[in-house]
Parts: structure tokens; sequence; C-alpha cells
């Protein structure tokens, strides 16, 4: 059996010098935008807001909202449940009809006050090996409690969405042990409605749960 | 001296090893900074914090300062100048008179694997780049949002020619044919202006000033400029006092450059002595244990900016855990999300509105502080800034959206 070796991993932001000042070119940057910045503005907050309710869930419904005050069209963005998609394409795809459907019906343009455009960024992660590994569910609880957010943050979310592994690791791991019902609980949780710390402490719970089973 | 271990209780110490981890893959690699001044300013405060703490991680970073004389300086001052929208003209010898001394500075230096040139004073040492160093980067740390197009121009022909430029914010990065890496400064959580004191030191500074702290005490610590609105702070103050009591305290140096810096502080004076809950604090260089004080014993920060580059009393205001109610302009937004970490207002009313909301829900508040202080503990600590330098040097070396180390 392979042990389980926790990476952890840091992220550089890439500034695009790509900038919307209205709905509309929201749209054609976010059409043409590499992968890792629509990666980059649908996961920012969580990366850097952990400790808050996971409310604000990602950059283009924030600004939407909050700068160009439009609540509606923030609600629709907001409202993309990140955690059904399994590819930057797909969500690229959902968040440009949401766009494309609210410029055919409104034909008024709201412009940003000078100095709240949207700036376009981008992702380049680093992924490092840490020191922590472990051979059974024991020694996975104990590891999990003692990486960083940023290890926890990896093999959870750049695992499935960036990396396409279908699953996050610890679930594709838990099911390699044949613990194939911790696998379903882990991958049925929704990391994006909780915050780091809280999917921490969720993962440890569960597999201490089913370690004693 | 200020110790890498000394950031664990702070920080975690995951973090501290995953600076280790990435310091690791710059074993045997040389650094060089590259600025025009030893002291002073910005750019050096920065780096003689950052390099003791990189030497403490086994990187090997060393730090140049260029030479220019007197007419050099006066060019570059008029390129600062420009570049943050104050009409000039400089005209083709001093051009030449910048190349110049960049050639002449050229030859001074060793060879390095890095070269990380700091803003415009030093840029075109690109001219002689296989002479000085393999990978170069240059760091902008000023506001470059609207730079003068001909300035811009002249410079962009040295800069498309580095390996990657660095911004402070979004709002700075341009049109350029090499990567842009984003890096916001830090606070530093050990410095005098940040550390924790205790209650009895945060006391005295109040009572020394006269100021009653069994009453909410609203406060702004920025230097007396237009661009810091202190008179819209007044106003804002007087609104809300108009339901709820507090004291208001404007804190900060008095020199500026500002040319209605004058007559703002005569104005900031006379509302002051029309009301004794005005308290106008003219603080010397040396002041920052006061202004930690102040910041740490205060109701609610306001830091109502018209402009700023990237505002860092945010950041401040935010690490000693106080509600923080600011402008949306600058760097600001990326330092409070509204209504989560801090409130980001746009006028006089709105920002009254939420000193009376603050002073009045002291829980809402509270939480506002708490977040915005694990805002700051996460994004704009030294050992942040720490951590994308290493990324940064790291990056030079690999290609690729996701790079395994």
């Amino acid at each position: 059996m392979n042990p389980f070796n926790f990476n952890t991993k840091l992220d550089q932001t890439l500034l695009l010098g790509v900038r919307a000042n209205t709905v509309a070119e929201l749209m054609a940057s976010v059409k043409s935008a590499p992968d890792s910045s629509i990666y980059f503005h649908t996961h920012r907050f969580l990366n850097q807001h952990q400790y808050l309710s996971p409310e604000p869930p990602n950059d283009f419904a924030y600004w939407v909202s909050n700068v160009l005050g439009d609540d509606v069209l923030g609600e629709r963005l907001w409202s993309v449940d990140i955690v059904r998609f399994s590819s930057i394409h797909e969500l690229r795809q959902t968040l440009t009809a949401i766009l494309e459907s609210y410029l055919a019906a409104a034909p008024r343009k709201i412009e940003c006050q000078e100095g709240e455009e949207f700036h376009f960024m981008a992702s380049r992660t680093f992924v490092l090996p840490t020191r922590y590994s472990a051979r059974d569910l024991k020694e996975f609880a104990e590891a999990l409690g003692k990486v960083s957010i940023h290890s926890i943050y990896f093999h959870v979310f750049d695992a499935k969405l960036r990396l396409k592994h279908d699953e996050n690791d610890f679930s594709r791991w838990f099911r390699s042990l044949g613990k194939t019902e911790l696998a379903e609980a882990s991958r049925r949780l929704d990391p994006y409605s909780h915050t780091l710390d809280g999917l921490r402490h969720d993962l440890i719970a569960l597999v201490k749960k089913y370690d004693s089973h | 001296m200020i110790r890498i271990e000394d950031y664990i209780p702070i920080v975690g110490e995951a973090t501290v090893e995953e600076l280790r981890l990435l310091a690791e893959r710059l074993r045997g690699k040389t650094i060089r900074n590259i600025n025009s001044t030893a002291v002073g300013g910005g750019v050096a405060e920065i780096l003689s914090r950052m390099i003791p703490q990189l030497d403490q991680l086994g990187v090997k970073a060393g730090w140049d300062v260029i030479k220019g004389d007197e007419k050099f300086y006066a060019i570059t001052k008029k390129f600062h100048n420009g570049l943050h929208g104050v009409p000039v003209k400089i005209d083709a010898a001093e051009y030449d008179h910048f190349l110049e001394v960049n050639r002449y500075n050229a030859g001074q230096f060793k060879f390095s694997d890095i070269v990380f040139v700091h803003d415009p004073q030093p840029v075109a040492l690109i001219e002689k780049r296989g002479a000085i160093g393999k990978n170069w980067v240059w760091r902008c740390h000023i506001d470059f949002s609207r730079p003068d197009p001909e300035i811009w121009s002249f410079l962009k022909q040295f800069i498309d020619r580095y390996d990657s430029a660095v911004f402070s914010a979004p709002a700075f990065s341009q049109r350029l044919t090499i990567p842009q890496v984003l890096i916001a400064p830090s606070i530093d959580p050990l410095s005098d202006k940040n550390k924790e004191l205790d209650e009895k030191t945060i006391d005295e500074v109040f009572s020394r000033f006269g100021i009653d702290r069994s009453r909410p005490v609203v406060t702004q610590i920025s230097r007396f400029d237009y661009l810091k609105d202190p008179l819209g702070v007044i106003q804002a103050y007087k609104l809300a006092k108009a339901n709820v009591d507090m004291q208001l305290v404007l804190a900060g140096g008095g020199a500026t450059d500002d040319p209605e810096g004058p007559m703002i502080m005569e104005q900031v004076k006379a509302e002051a002595d029309k009301d004794p809950d005005i308290f106008v604090l003219f603080l010397p260089p040396a002041s920052d244990i006061e202004i930690n004080a102040l910041q740490r014993g205060s109701t609610v920060i306001l830091q109502k900016s018209l402009k700023e580059g990237f505002g860092l009393t945010v950041s401040e205001a935010l690490w000693k855990g106080k509600p923080t109610i600011a402008g949306a302009v600058g760097g600001i937004p990326l330092q409070i999300a509204h209504k989560y970490s801090g409130i980001l207002t746009r006028s006089i009313e709105g920002t009254a509105q939420w000193i009376k909301q603050l002073v009045s829900a002291p829980e809402y508040a509270r939480r506002l502080g708490l977040n915005g202080k694990e805002h700051v503990r996460n994004n704009f600590l030294m050992t942040r800034h720490l951590k994308d330098y290493l990324l940064l040097f790291v990056s030079l070396f690999h290609k690729g959206d996701i790079v395994s180390l």
C-alpha cells in the first residue's frame, strides 16, 4: 500500500494587464483569459479569506455586486456551484452564458468608477513535498491536523479542477485503502461551503469515524 | 535582531517551514538587489528588513546602490513626478544623462544569478545584462496607474528586456511583453509600529494627549494632506456625532509636498479649536509606539483617502483587530473586503453612517476587526512578502502554470 505523501503549494499571482469597466468588457475577458485566470478569480477568496464564513464565492460576483451595484447579476454569478464542475472549461462556459444572457436582456450599460476596474489576474502554482506522510488512517488524521491550509487546499481544490484527478486526492487514497464509504463521504463534502480550517476539522472527524469502523 | 523563528507564534510553524522549503530551492544562487538609495524611503526600509531574513533562510542576497550626480537625481525626480501624473518635460539631453549614469554603474557590479532592480532609476542597467547577471527582474514600488506616456514609453523599452516585472497593486500593471507579478507590500508585526503593547503603555499615550479612553475614539493616522481628506473626516465625525458620543483623533506627520497642505492644516486646526473632542496631533518621525498605541486604543479607525498608493496604514489598523472604515481607492480594496473585513466608503455621508454603525454595534465591529486581522495575517505580513520574493526568484528557473519543485 502506498503511503499518502502530503504536498503543499504556494501561489504566485500574475497580473495580466487586462481590465474591465463594464459587464460587456468583463465577459469579453472571461472568454479569452487563460484557465489559470478563471481558476484564480473563482478561488481567490477561498485562499485569502479562509477564516471567514465562506460567503464571498468568486471575484466576478463580488465586483458586479459591490462595484457595479448590480445585485441581480451578482447573485447569478454568486450561485454558480463550483463543486459541480470538473474542468475550468465548463466553469468558464457557465460564467459566460450567465453574462451573455444578462447582456442580451439588459440594454443599460453600467460603468464602474475610475480606480475600481476589474483587473484580471492568474495563479502560478508551485508544489512542494512536506515532511508529513501517512500509512494508515490514524497517521492520516494526525498529519492532517498539522499540515498547512495550503496543503489541504492543494489536495482538495487543485487536484480536482486543475490536475483533473476526477476527485480530490484524499478520497482517491481512501479508495486505494479499500475504505470506499470514507472515500464517498469525503468526496461528497462541499469544500466550497467550508472555511479551510472548517474543512480540515470535518475531514479529521470523518477519518476518525471510519477508522473505528 | 529579529530571527525568522520569532514569526512562528504569529503565523504558525507551517508558514515558516514553507519559507525554508522554498529557500532550499535557491541554494547556490546569488541574488543582487540594486536600487538608488541606501537609507530613507520605502525601498531601503524593505530591503534592510528583508535581506537579513533571506540570509537566515540561507539565501545569498546582496544589495548594491547605484551612484549618480545631482543632475541624475533631478532627472529621476522628474520621472517620479511624471509617473504619478504631474506634468513634466524631460529633454533629450536629460534622457542621455540618465543612460550615461546607468552605463557607468553597469561596469561596477559582479555577476549574479538573479539581478533584482528596484524602481526606475537603475532600470537601464539591463543594457549590460550579459555582463551583470543571468535572470533579471524589475520591481516597481510606485503608483503606476496613470504614467506619463512619454516617460513610460522610454522606460518600457528597458522593462520589456527583463524576465519579469513586479507591481504592488493590480491597478499598476501595464501591457508588457514579459510576465507581471503582483507582490503587495507588507507590515512587520514585530516592529515598534505593530508589535503588541500592554494596556499601561496605551493608557499612558492616551492620557499624555488628553484623550478619554472611557469614551469612543475614532482615529485617522495619516499626513495632513488633501488626498487623505482630513477635512472630510471632520465633517463625517460631525455628522456621526449628532447621534453618538465620540472623540476624533487626527494624527500624523506635518510634512507634505502638497502645495495645499498648509492651508488644509490651518483649516483642520481651526475646526479642532472649535471642538474640544477633536485632537489634532502632529507627531515627529520617531513616533511609532505612539501611533501603535493610538491605533490599539481606538474604537474605530478611518483611512478616508481620496487617492492612495497601497495604503498600508489600513493593514496596520486591521492587524490591531480594529474595525476600519476606508476609502475604496488604490490598494485599499485589496486589504478590505467590504462588510467582511472592514468597510469601504466613497463619501463623507457614507463614512459618517458607518462610523455611527460601528460605534453603536460593538459586536459587529469586533467581528469585522477579527476578520481584518486574520486577512492581514494571511496576506500582508512580512512572511508573506518573503514568500513572494522567494517564489519570484524560484519562478525564474521554471515554466508552466503548475510547477512541481
